[in-house]
């Protein structure tokens, strides 16, 4: 990719490339936090990854500006317009993905307020399999690695199905036991954040496809059911 | 006109065209169909053979010494290079503008009536000034000099110089316009009004244009041909080809990537 015959525009787009990189990273350092902090009720963790989201959102908007800096300055075509508009793709979806482990955090704070009454184990479970995920598509993106890109593609289904076995659970919790309502809805929404996370994240392994090979991953996107009823 | 051909017809069919210089082996059969109504864009590096493509449809190139051009070139199905066609006739109906606009030392009016005239495409005098003000008018040049036809055409401003050939051009009604590099002469805001003008022009007519500005083909053409090295490497949708390309070689020219 390093060989155009302008050379600060290889370094223009390696940069972009790296603060990609770098917000990826934070983002997926800030859900796992997030996770661990549900799962210990540690509440100052909790606070730290609140305070962290604000260093995500910075990085998504020095992406989009640098970005458009490149189309206008530039006028990139194939391979490196796919790149550049796909890089303003992912870069919106890491962004996301960093607001829901920010609100993650915040229930985690109220939870943490509560009393230990209904299970985190599932959610926490379903957060490990999304981290798994965002950590595989994010190294497919820096390694250019297709073939790992449609494998997370292909892995969202198993998140969905997670997803509502959980649901499941936490509304037998709720019928069981009323006084678990408050904890157990926080954690649908939370359940509910992480499923959209591992959405996010087959998002990115779209713009990725699209980068590489200029079109969407062929077939129809595996799509579990998520409206919670069984499977 | 050719705006009466279903959108799609095959108006210039190339068949393993091959143009020598001399020794150069200057393009190397090329197939290539250029269909009515559309404007296809030519694009590569120079020397690629993207101009001595475009020369061939109107023949210029015999006006070059040493050239040979062998393979099938045909207009609506009628051999180009047929011993029987007249050049003349031929170059009215594939008309050309060139890089530099190349005005006659003459009067803005005395240019655009310069072809009519010789084709004796007007019966009198009322005929042709309809034919000139016309033309003025579809290259976008009439409201600007209406007052001051009998000046010279060598007096106007670039952009006004290079829409005053491309009057002289379509004056006599041609099918196929070919421009070779029509703007590189000329600023930004002329070439915005010959791009606005082709446009205009492909309903009518079918144009083949040479650039070297890869966002000018990407922005008049609705497809575009890669050259290199004398070989056609590439022929798709302009979009295809400025978005996912299927040439490495395209790849490599249309994103800077050799030169």
């Amino acid at each position: 990719m390093n060989d155009h015959t302008v050379k600060s525009y290889d370094d223009e787009l390696s940069h972009l490339t790296s603060i990609i990189a770098r917000m990826g990273g934070m983002a997926e350092a800030q859900l796992s936090s997030a996770v661990q902090a549900l799962a210990t009720r540690d509440d100052e963790l909790a606070q730290r990854v609140i305070a962290g989201d604000a260093r995500v959102d910075e990085l998504d908007q020095e992406i989009q500006s640098f970005a458009v800096r490149l189309l206008a300055l530039r006028q990139p075509m194939a391979q490196d317009l796919r790149l550049i508009v796909g890089a303003l793709g992912i870069s919106g979806e890491i962004e996301r993905i960093g607001d829901y482990a920010a609100n993650l955090a915040k229930r985690t704070l109220v939870l943490n307020h509560l009393p230990a009454s209904a299970p985190v184990a599932g959610v926490v479970r379903l957060a490990e399999l999304v981290c798994t995920l965002l950590k595989d598509v994010l190294d497919a993106y820096l390694e250019r690695d297709i073939e790992k890109a449609t494998r997370v593609w292909n892995r969202d289904e198993e998140v969905d199905a997670l997803y509502n076995a959980v649901f499941q659970t936490l509304i037998e919790q709720m019928t069981e036991d009323s006084g678990t309502i408050t904890a157990a809805t926080h954690l649908l929404f939370i359940a509910k954040n992480i499923e959209r996370i591992g959405d996010h994240a087959t998002n990115i392994a779209e713009a990725l496809h699209y980068q590489i090979v200029g079109t969407q991953p062929a077939g129809k996107r595996p799509k579990g059911n998520t409206v919670g009823a069984p499977q | 006109m050719n705006a009466l051909l279903p959108l799609g017809t095959i108006k210039v069919k190339a068949q393993g065209v091959n143009v020598h210089y001399g020794d150069k082996h200057a393009l190397q059969s090329v197939d290539l169909d250029i269909r009515a109504g559309e404007v296809m864009a030519l694009i590569g590096p120079s020397g690629c053979g993207k101009s001595t493509f475009l020369r061939c449809i109107n023949r210029m190139n015999d006006l070059v010494d040493g050239a040979r051009v062998t393979g099938s070139l045909t207009l609506d199905g009628e051999d180009i290079y047929d011993r029987a066609i007249d050049v003349v006739q031929l170059r009215a109906r594939v008309g050309m503008v060139f890089q530099k606009p190349n005005p006659f030392p003459k009067s803005i009016y005395d240019n655009v009536a310069y072809g009519p005239r010789i084709h004796g495409l007007a019966r009198d005098q009322a005929e042709l000034d309809e034919i000139v003000m016309t033309s003025l008018e579809k290259a976008g040049l009439l409201a600007e000099v209406k007052d001051r036809l009998a000046e010279s055409g060598t007096g106007l401003s670039g952009g006004q110089q290079q829409r005053l050939c491309i009057a002289r051009a379509i004056a006599v009604s041609p099918e196929v316009i070919l421009m070779d590099e029509p703007c590189s002469a000329l600023d930004p805001i002329a070439t915005a009004k010959v791009e606005e003008l082709i446009d205009e022009l492909h309903e009518n007519f079918t144009i083949v244009i040479v650039t070297h500005s890869m966002q000018q083909a990407a922005r008049v053409s609705q497809r575009t041909a890669f050259f290199h090295l004398g070989k056609l490497i590439e022929v798709g949708d302009t979009e295809q080809i400025f978005t996912n390309p299927q040439q490495p070689l395209t790849q490599g020219y249309i994103t800077g990537r050799f030169g």
